[in-house]
């Protein structure tokens, strides 16, 4: 059982509107304050990334429910360049834009699940899971 | 043409009204419409129907003016421009048909009927339209200068301390604003040592910590110290999850305490006098 809501990235602004919406979706699940600013921050990451990277893509909230545990999947997906080298970005401190470098592997962290799919040319693809404890 | 059609719309105004109003209030969609005073809405439906027939018989400039205002009545009213397209479009229905039953629009003239009353309808959407979406651009423009004037002014608190407060969403330019007047500010307060107060920043990633440090270190180079203060608590576990470094930060959970410490920095405290 899913339900879910999606917000396209096009400016810096719509980054604010994916946050609230993973906010309230959060806020409605049951998940704690740290874990909403947990949720909100990852959904900044992604969102920025997808702006500052990709040019627009979308960010999608679905509510999950697995065996009884209610949880919050993120989903940004864009149709950019792609990342050559996962590896790379998964390392602390590697930033191509001059950033801190701790996006990605700080929203892997944040999150319960992380997965990311990358086709050079093509886009990009992070799905990140939390789940209500 | 265009006169047959004023003066059709002049002489069965009352019954077009109605009936368009009757086709308005159908539109499921649009509550304004429904809880509408009755009198309120008799009066702008004929100020409506009044502008659509100055649009056939005025110049184009005295139209203009018209119907900037009647947009301008409209946005305040709070319709929607879905509600305004669709009102236009039902009211030239009305008439149309209202025509072809007095027998005014038979098989022979159709074409030209309905070519001049495209000829009418085309500009007046196109122009709210643009009305609509100029008092749009205006509002957010004017809600952007509102939020700079709201944003970032570096407030001196005691002889050489200065605060900070930082409310709301950081973006870019809001981040280069932040870092201007910091730092004149601190040159112009002669401050020496200056407070961040991020408690009214709802979300601290990789981005606004990234334009903290910077600002910071430039604040460093002016000669002054810089100390964060308002971390929350579930910002202070986000910021350690993310990995970000702020070793080099004196970092307060309160405004308070800061102000304390930068006084200590400044060899001063706070103490209570004794009653004599």
């Amino acid at each position: 059982m899913s339900n879910q809501s999606s917000v396209e990235i096009l400016t810096e602004w719509d980054i604010v509107a994916a946050r609230q919406l993973g906010r309230n979706v959060a806020k409605e699940l049951g998940f704690g304050t740290v874990d909403q600013a947990r949720i909100t921050t990852a959904i900044s990451e992604l969102a920025r990334n997808i702006y500052l990277y990709a040019g627009q893509g979308r960010i999608e909230i679905q509510r999950l429910t697995e065996n009884g545990v209610k949880g919050i999947l993120i989903i940004a997906a864009d149709n950019g360049p792609g990342i050559p080298d996962i590896r790379k970005v998964m390392e602390d401190g590697f930033s191509t834009s001059g950033g801190l470098g701790a996006g990605l592997p700080g929203v892997k962290r944040l999150m319960d699940e992380f997965r990311i799919e990358t086709i050079l040319g093509e886009g990009t693809d992070i799905r990140a899971t939390k789940w209500l404890r | 043409m265009n006169k047959q059609i004023a003066s059709y719309i002049e002489n069965n105004s009352t019954e077009i009204i109605s009936k368009w109003q009757e086709l308005m209030k159908n539109e499921e969609s649009e509550r304004s419409f429904q809880v509408m005073p009755a009198d309120l809405m008799d009066q702008t439906s004929r100020e409506f129907s009044d502008l659509l027939v100055t649009n056939l018989l005025d110049n184009h400039e005295a139209y203009e003016n018209r119907l900037a205002d009647f947009a301008e009545k409209v946005v305040r009213l709070g319709w929607s421009i879905t509600f305004v397209t669709k009102a236009i479009t039902h009211y030239v229905e009305v008439v149309y048909h209202g025509m072809e039953n007095a027998g005014i629009i038979n098989e022979e003239n159709v074409r030209a009927f309905v070519e001049e009353f495209s000829n009418w309808v085309t500009p007046i959407r196109d122009s709210t339209i643009d009305t609509y979406s100029k008092t749009w651009e205006r509002t957010v423009s004017l809600q952007k200068i509102a939020l700079q004037e709201l944003s970032a002014s570096l407030i001196p608190v005691f002889d050489k301390i200065s605060v900070m407060p930082l409310v709301g969403t950081i973006d870019t330019e809001r981040a280069k604003l932040i870092m201007e007047n910091l730092l004149e500010g601190v040159v112009k307060h002669r401050a020496e040592v200056v407070l961040l107060d991020i408690t009214g920043v709802p979300v601290v990633d990789t981005m606004v910590a990234h334009h903290i440090i910077q600002a910071a270190d430039a604040v460093r180079l002016v000669g002054a110290k810089c100390m964060l203060v308002g971390i929350r608590p579930e910002i202070a576990q986000t910021i350690v999850t993310l990995g970000i470094n702020l070793n080099e930060f004196t970092t307060t959970s309160t405004l308070q305490r800061g102000v304390e410490q930068a006084l200590a920095w400044t060899n001063r405290e706070i103490v209570e006098v004794e009653e004599q």
